[in-house]
């Protein structure tokens, strides 16, 4: 198959699998009024999503390996000690991440 | 106008992760003989970082569209569970309605189950914002990367853990928001005890379905808790 076509295709099918997945429950429920335990879940599922998205993250942490995960876990500790204390969202995620960036390099 | 200023503000985090994972994609694909153009395009249309980073070497091996298609599904099936939230609040945004849907990835998804709007701010229109902006940050990362991939030599390993992080800051401020932990506590349990299990591969989607089974179960304890039990 010509390289162009293919990848024409490839595009088409990847973009129409996730769409269907992103539709799935908007095209469940339609039009008619949420039940009452789907209020319920849009309401407790996202704590929990997100807790489960920070895990599956930092799922390539090989903590068997040097260098054990440290990096993960002190830009991790850092995060949650700047967002309690000085609950600035730009401050943490920058301080974390260049903080996990330099260890990564000198490690 | 004010909204504009007000989804920038709150897509920051996801601007340099997008662009720079965007760039590295664009480099990816230019690095395998695609165009420029086939690039942006496929960033534009199938907007799903990780799984686009799958497709290049799947791609570049000759895979059939089955096995892509097998492999979308899986990698992307998490948003399944994404849409839960926010079933009132799209279908109530008329022609945004759409896109509203077809563009929540798990760092718009995070955006805007975290965002607090202002006092006096279109809500609907700086949802709809956000989700364009960071679509737009993906595409022209992709764009950029495809282009001036070879001139842009900077050593940006570790920036994919600025995802990381956002989502950490936004785990901490629910924290903070929910009286009742219990749905923290399920997710940890649930995803550890299933990576333990099955592995990093395949942990992920019966986490998902598991902690939708158990905070089933929770019903009754999270509500009392969180004050929302009308009986």
């Amino acid at each position: 198959m010509n390289n162009t076509v293919y990848l024409i295709a490839v595009i088409a099918v990847i973009a129409v699998v996730t769409w269907a997945l992103r539709a799935f429950p908007f095209l469940l429920f339609g039009n008619r009024p949420l039940p009452k335990t789907i209020q319920y879940l849009g309401k407790v599922l996202p704590p929990a999503i997100m807790t489960v998205l920070v895990i599956y993250c930092l799922r390539d942490t090989d903590i068997g390996q040097f260098p054990h995960g440290v990096p993960e876990l002190v830009a991790c500790t850092l995060i949650v000690i700047l967002q309690i204390l000085k609950k600035n969202m730009y401050l943490s995620i920058i301080a974390g991440t260049a903080c996990y960036m330099i260890m990564i390099r000198l490690v | 106008m004010k909204e504009f200023r007000f989804a920038l503000k709150n897509t920051i985090p996801i601007f340099f992760t997008y662009l720079f994972i965007g760039i590295a994609f664009g480099i990816l694909m230019s690095g395998a003989g695609y165009s420029v153009l086939l690039t942006t395009a496929s960033s534009f249309f199938i907007f799903a970082g990780s799984m686009q980073l799958v497709m290049v070497p799947m791609m570049t091996s000759g895979a059939p569209l089955l096995s892509l298609a097998l492999m979308a599904f899986f990698i992307n099936a998490r948003h399944i569970f994404y849409g839960i939230g926010f079933i009132e609040k799209f279908r109530k945004m008329g022609w945004r309605y759409p896109y509203m849907v077809l563009t929540l990835t798990d760092e718009t998804y995070s955006v805007l189950c975290s965002v607090q709007y202002e006092e006096g701010l279109d809500e609907d229109k700086a949802a709809f914002l956000i989700a364009m902006l960071d679509h737009l940050y993906w595409v022209c990362g992709s764009f950029l990367g495809a282009c001036a991939g070879r001139f842009l030599q900077f050593d940006m390993r570790g920036i994919e853990f600025s995802a990381t992080a956002f989502f950490l800051v936004v785990v901490v401020n629910q924290w903070r928001q929910y009286r009742s932990k219990l749905p923290f506590l399920t997710a940890i349990v649930c995803a550890l005890g299933f990576f333990l299990l099955l592995g990093k591969e395949y942990f992920l989607i019966p986490t998902m379905v598991t902690c939708l089974a158990s905070l089933l179960l929770l019903r009754r304890l999270i509500e009392t808790k969180e004050g929302i039990r009308d009986e």
